[in-house]
């Protein structure tokens, strides 16, 4: 376990914790930690947790035991979400700034439209990307790097600190999937604390400052430097 | 041109037209929403929940929309639940509510009055049955549908755009799925006793559905679905009139129309666009 100093400014803190279901826990004793800035993947098998963390996370379900403890920057709703996308928003008639913008209804309203400072961050966050030629293109007509891209912004815009992605390379070929990471690289070189579920295990460590590896109950986290050297990276490349 | 004015001499028809604009709107809007989140048959099922609500309300000899809105919002939020929970998948629990309403409809309706003309017009819908009283809760009931969704307008967005997005991003998705199921619930029952009960639910798919074709953007469906609603059914009522059909059919029948006219366009705008 690396870098648990006390005067390390964490954005989530977790320590013995219980994650699971319905009272019945799928990791025990799980200690974990984020803090400002940090690059952290997620890897594991399906059904090892990771979903149950990404959403214990984002505070859609509570841990069984224990707590896992947010800091006031990104209490609930400022988390950068950027979740799987559906069936549904594939064919969905939405213009790209639609989208991107409904990012900001985290914040608490009190008018039913947005403001012109809103709209301006937004079109920053597009033009962040390379998107901004396609503010008012159909979401539904872009390709699947782009549509990432925006879904990408539109998480810009409720993030305060930190992003959270789940599995966001899912099918997109392979160079669609490298520029978002490389669009993922400028973002934490800016500061930003990147979350990110994958299966990409080459990637992960190529990118990340850490790994959470979830496997069965038991887990793995620390810096990759630690994580090559363990175990558990030997398991990852057998399997490849 | 005379005769449309002659039309309007008749109060019955002043009233249809009122209520008629107003549910319409509101199936309309609240339809893009649903047609969207893959819903669209909700309001089918709720229509025929709606006609044994309505059969019962009559056998008893109480007031029908007073009945049927609770009966209605109560089934609205059963089949909400019911899919969420992943009790059942929503295409099957509609057709079972919807069966069953039916046949509850059916059997209170022969066991009690008989099938009366009052029935059969609710199964297809009649323009001559509206009170004065009907009309001022329809208009009230509309106009808080239309003020809530205008009000909500980009939670609603977000919720049928993104489930997942939002309810991480503290919007509460589970009371706007509640919010859009009660009002559509509400905008049923006030449409089913001009449109009937197996033709109200046109009302919620077709304007989307249209608008579709050709708007690419949530707001373009939005606001071409609300004038389509009104223009079909104006058009729709004015045939009607003029050919002793029953109002439901015939608005039905121009947004069918309306529809092939989009669909239409999009493939000519799909051709010369690719030469």
């Amino acid at each position: 376990m690396s870098g648990r100093e006390k005067e390390k400014k964490y954005l989530i803190f977790c320590e013995d914790a219980s994650l699971g279901y319905d009272n019945q826990a799928i990791i025990e004793h799980f200690y974990f930690q984020v803090a400002a800035g940090d690059y952290v993947c997620v890897v594991g098998e399906n059904g090892s947790g990771k979903s149950t963390l990404l959403k214990t996370i984002l505070g859609l379900i509570k841990p069984v035991k224990g707590e896992v403890v947010l800091d006031d920057a990104i209490r609930q709703g400022a988390i950068g979400y950027l979740p799987q996308q559906t069936q549904i928003q594939r064919q969905f008639p939405a213009s790209v700034m639609e989208v991107v913008l409904s990012g900001f209804l985290n914040r608490k309203r009190k008018s039913p439209f947005f403001r012109a400072d809103e709209k301006k961050i937004a079109w920053k966050q597009l033009k962040k990307l390379g998107m901004e030629q396609f503010a008012n293109a159909c979401y539904a007509n872009l390709s699947g790097g782009q549509q990432q891209r925006v879904l990408l912004a539109r998480a810009l815009c409720a993030a305060g600190a930190i992003l959270v992605l789940d599995e966001p390379a899912t099918g997109l070929d392979p160079m669609a999937a490298e520029s978002l990471y490389e669009n993922l690289e400028m973002l934490h070189e800016e500061g930003m604390a990147v979350v990110m579920v994958t299966h990409d295990i080459r990637s992960a460590v190529s990118q990340a400052d850490y790994i959470l590896h979830l496997n069965d109950g038991d887990y793995f986290y620390g810096s990759v430097e630690k994580y090559m050297d363990s175990e558990y990276s030997d398991i990852f490349s057998d399997r490849k | 041109m005379d005769s449309i004015v002659e039309m309007f001499a008749y109060p019955f028809i002043a009233r249809a037209f009122i209520v008629g604009i107003l549910v319409s709107l509101c199936a309309a809007l609240l339809g893009v929403s649903l047609v969207l989140k893959q819903y669209s048959m909700i309001g089918d099922g709720l229509s025929h929940v709606s006609y044994a609500a309505l059969c019962i309300a009559l056998a008893c000899n109480a007031a029908p929309l007073f009945v049927s809105i609770p009966i209605v919002v109560c089934a609205a939020f059963l089949l909400l639940r019911m899919t969420e929970k992943g009790f059942m998948k929503s295409d099957a629990a509609i057709a079972v509510v919807s069966a069953s309403a039916l046949a509850i409809g059916v059997s209170v309706t022969s066991l009690t009055t008989g099938m009366t003309m009052d029935v059969s017009s609710y199964m297809f819908g009649s323009i001559l049955v509206m009170t004065r009283e009907d009309v001022i809760l329809s208009v009230f009931l509309s106009v808080v549908v239309l003020f809530l969704f205008v009000f909500f307008y980009h939670q609603i967005f977000t919720v049928t755009f993104d489930e997942n997005f939002a309810k991480a991003t503290g919007v509460k998705t589970g009371f706007f799925n509640s919010m859009i199921a009660i009002l559509t619930a509400v905008t049923i029952v006030l449409g089913m006793q001009m449109m009937g009960a197996l033709l109200i639910s046109s009302l919620v798919i077709f304007p989307s559905l249209t608008s579709i074709r050709l708007f690419r953007s949530f707001r373009g469906v939005v606001l071409c679905s609300g004038c389509l609603a009104v223009v079909c059914f104006c058009i729709g009522m004015v045939i009607s009139y003029q050919s002793a059909m029953p109002a439901g059919a015939s608005v039905v029948l121009v947004h069918l129309a309306a529809f092939c006219l989009f669909f239409l366009l999009q493939h000519l705008i799909k051709i010369t666009g690719n030469q």
